[in-house]
């Protein structure tokens, strides 16, 4: 199979020798990650900042292990002028403003963001109960346990890798595809080696499975960057699924590029086309929100796009911890769509220019 | 000799072009073939069905005995072609080029290099195929049609690009293939070169084969002038006209050129007057006989 093997490299050279494609399929999604990645890396839920009027022992007396609680959604700042203080809750640089006089704690709020008053307020609450509670000297007798449905050391880089590595691998697969089919037609090409003896499938078969290597070398640099310290994707026991989801997935976005590509006369009708696909496949897909909080209608949509179903299958394998087998059914459908895309591709593609 | 190619009665619509209108002709084993005409003859239509590249409307064709059409694996590695438009493989050098065609093939790199030298683009064997020249990548294309030596090579408009050396460095190539007992079928517009390449031309237009056979044939069944020049100053225009067999003078006053029926006749008076210093004969040629048959103005 040498001739297989010489149109698979030069297909990769000259993919490799191509800036535009290194970049868009490489670079570009990427930079993505790194940026998404990076805002989410560093937020850590805003605090509410409050302002002290004084000294206010209820805050400042508080047990250790509380005081840690608190200081996660407040931040407190001292301040000795009163005036000057509820003048700056009401221009809204600060959540609140608390004094203290005896046994009465006041909270100064202003309407302007009832969301953060109230969080602000329904925060002094809890601290004025609590501190009643131990002034009583009883252990308590309620207690309230809140626990997030998520697994706990789930962050938004492992919702992030991905969704926007599901789109980079569409946008790659199915941009190369349709644009490579359609220049080997304009070129020549196609009708050129339509006169080797050569199976045109060889052909074709070469240049997916260039296109399948370029895929896995992208969810490595994804799974690279990712995985690093600083972005801290943690994968899951069974992350290798990841690589027959994705083969199965570039071989549907593949086909659906051929199909474009035989059916398209020009590069740019191709480059359109395949541009009215991705973006809403990446945003039904749920590449850049998660599609689950979407109305059911638009859920039911989203089904009709690969991209949807090799994300949910990501999810399941790279972060949820599911097993292998709880793909098949993701992949199963990937790849029934490359095959209907592929035989439609097959009845619409065409040799000649004219 | 057997035939290599054999095409009756091929023709091919576009719309309402009859792009070939009935074309016949054979081609036998280790023949130099020629087809000739104007723009938009059907030169490059008649050529790519007999590849099976493109489908005749009617008419039969076969090379080495085989149907073209639909494609034939097994004839295809026994025919080369070099298409009018050259088509590469986007951003390899020309030597890449060159060895993805001769593995497509089973020919090895070794080979493949070898093809280059002899077209003379190894200098040029690290440069990307878009970065070649228009004959560069002309010259590649013929490569590509000759690296896995085929016994029947389709050439159209090879030289079409090419300076004058590599034109003649091309003809030597194409002559010691065809010595080689190989076959070739080439379109052209030059005539000098298909009168000198080609044991037979076929003269076509408008689809259809005006005249075919050896170029020396056709030239002499055209009952054209010769034209005798003679430099300027030395034979008055009288003088000329009361040589015997004279048909007409043109006198530009660098050179006098008398047009005969009876060459032999007029340079025989003109060597009497001691009058040959720098004459020159020039007979009808291939390009008379192409100009005759399909005119001189311009077509569409
Ligand atoms: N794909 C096509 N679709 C429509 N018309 C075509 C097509 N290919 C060729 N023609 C027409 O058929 C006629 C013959 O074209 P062809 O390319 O065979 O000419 P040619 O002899 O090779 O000319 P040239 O010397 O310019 O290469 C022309 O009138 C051309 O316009
Ligand atoms: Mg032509």
């Amino acid at each position: 199979m040498s001739s297989f093997r010489s149109l698979a490299r030069a297909m990769f050279l000259g993919f490799r020798r191509d800036r535009g494609a290194l970049f868009f399929t490489i670079a570009l999604p990427l930079l993505f990650l790194v940026i998404i990645g990076g805002i989410f890396a560093r937020q850590s839920t805003p605090r509410s900042k409050v302002l002290e009027i004084g000294s206010v022992p209820i805050v400042d007396r508080m047990p250790a292990d509380m005081r840690a609680g608190i200081d996660r959604s407040l931040k407190f700042t001292r301040s000795s002028d009163r005036n000057a203080a509820l003048e700056k809750v009401r221009k809204g640089d600060y959540a609140a403003a608390i004094e203290q006089s005896g046994d009465r704690l006041v909270v100064h709020f202003s309407a302007a963001d009832q969301v953060k008053s109230g969080t602000v307020q329904g925060q002094f609450e809890g601290l004025v109960q609590a501190a009643n509670q131990a002034a009583s000297g009883r252990p308590p007798k309620y207690r309230l346990e809140a626990q997030q449905v998520e697994d706990r050391s789930l962050k938004p880089i492992q919702y992030i890798t991905p969704g926007l590595l599901g789109w980079a691998l569409a946008s790659a697969g199915m941009f190369g595809a349709s644009t490579t089919l359609v220049t080997w037609r304009t070129k020549g090409l196609l009708r050129r080696l339509r006169l080797s003896p050569v199976p045109i499938r060889s052909v074709f078969a070469a240049r997916v499975t260039v296109s399948l290597g370029v895929a896995l070398v992208q969810t490595a640099l994804f799974l690279g960057v990712a995985t690093m310290p600083f972005f801290g994707l943690k994968l899951a026991h069974y992350w290798w699924m990841a690589i027959p989801m994705v083969l199965c997935g570039v071989l549907a976005f593949l086909a659906l590029g051929m199909l474009i590509g035989s059916w398209a006369k020009t590069q740019e009708a191709a480059q359109g086309v395949t541009q009215i696909v991705v973006l809403p496949m990446a945003f039904l897909g749920g590449s850049f929100f998660n599609i689950d909080d979407a109305p059911r209608w638009l859920r039911i949509i989203s089904e009709i796009f690969p991209l949807r179903h090799l994300n949910s299958g990501m999810l399941k394998v790279l972060v949820r911890g599911e097993g292998p087998a709880s793909v098949l059914p993701q992949m199963g459908v990937l790849l029934g769509f490359a095959l209907v895309a592929t035989l439609i591709a097959v009845r619409v593609f065409r040799w000649e220019q004219i | 000799m057997p035939n290599t190619i054999v095409a009756r009665d091929l023709r091919k619509r576009y719309g309402d072009v009859r792009a070939v209108d009935g074309v016949t002709l054979s081609v036998e084993e280790g023949e130099f073939f020629g087809i000739l005409g104007p723009n938009g003859a059907g030169k490059t239509t008649t050529l790519e069905i007999i590849e099976g590249l493109r489908q005749a409307d009617s008419g039969e064709v076969t090379v080495f005995g085989r149907s073209p059409w639909p494609r034939d694996p097994a004839l295809l590695p026994r025919i080369g072609v070099q298409l009018q438009a050259s088509s590469f493989f986007e951003r390899l050098t020309a030597r890449e080029q060159l060895r993805t065609f001769g593995s497509l093939y089973g020919v090895p790199d070794r080979k493949a290099d070898a093809m280059l030298e002899t077209v003379g683009l190894t200098e040029k064997a690290d440069t990307p195929v878009e970065k070649l020249s228009g004959g560069q990548a002309q010259r590649l294309s013929i490569a590509c049609a000759l690296v896995h030596e085929p016994e029947l090579v389709f050439l159209d408009e090879p030289t079409a690009a090419l300076d004058p050396q590599a034109r003649r460095n091309l003809w030597d190539v194409l002559r010691a293939i065809n010595t080689e007992g190989r076959t070739i079928v080439l379109t052209t517009h030059y005539m000098d070169e298909a009168e000198t390449l080609c044991d037979r031309v076929a003269i076509i237009d408008r689809g259809r084969i005006l005249r075919s056979g050896a170029p020396a044939t056709l030239v002499r069944g055209l009952d054209a002038a010769t034209r005798i020049s003679v430099a300027g100053g030395v034979l008055s225009e009288d003088e000329a006209r009361a040589l015997p067999g004279v048909d007409d003078i043109t006198d530009d006053g660098v050179s006098l050129v008398i047009v005969t029926r009876d060459p032999s006749s007029v340079v025989a008076a003109l060597a009497g007057r001691g009058a040959l210093d720098g004459v020159q004969i020039k007979g009808a040629t291939l390009e008379d006989v192409f100009l005759e048959l399909t005119g001189r103005e311009y077509r569409a």
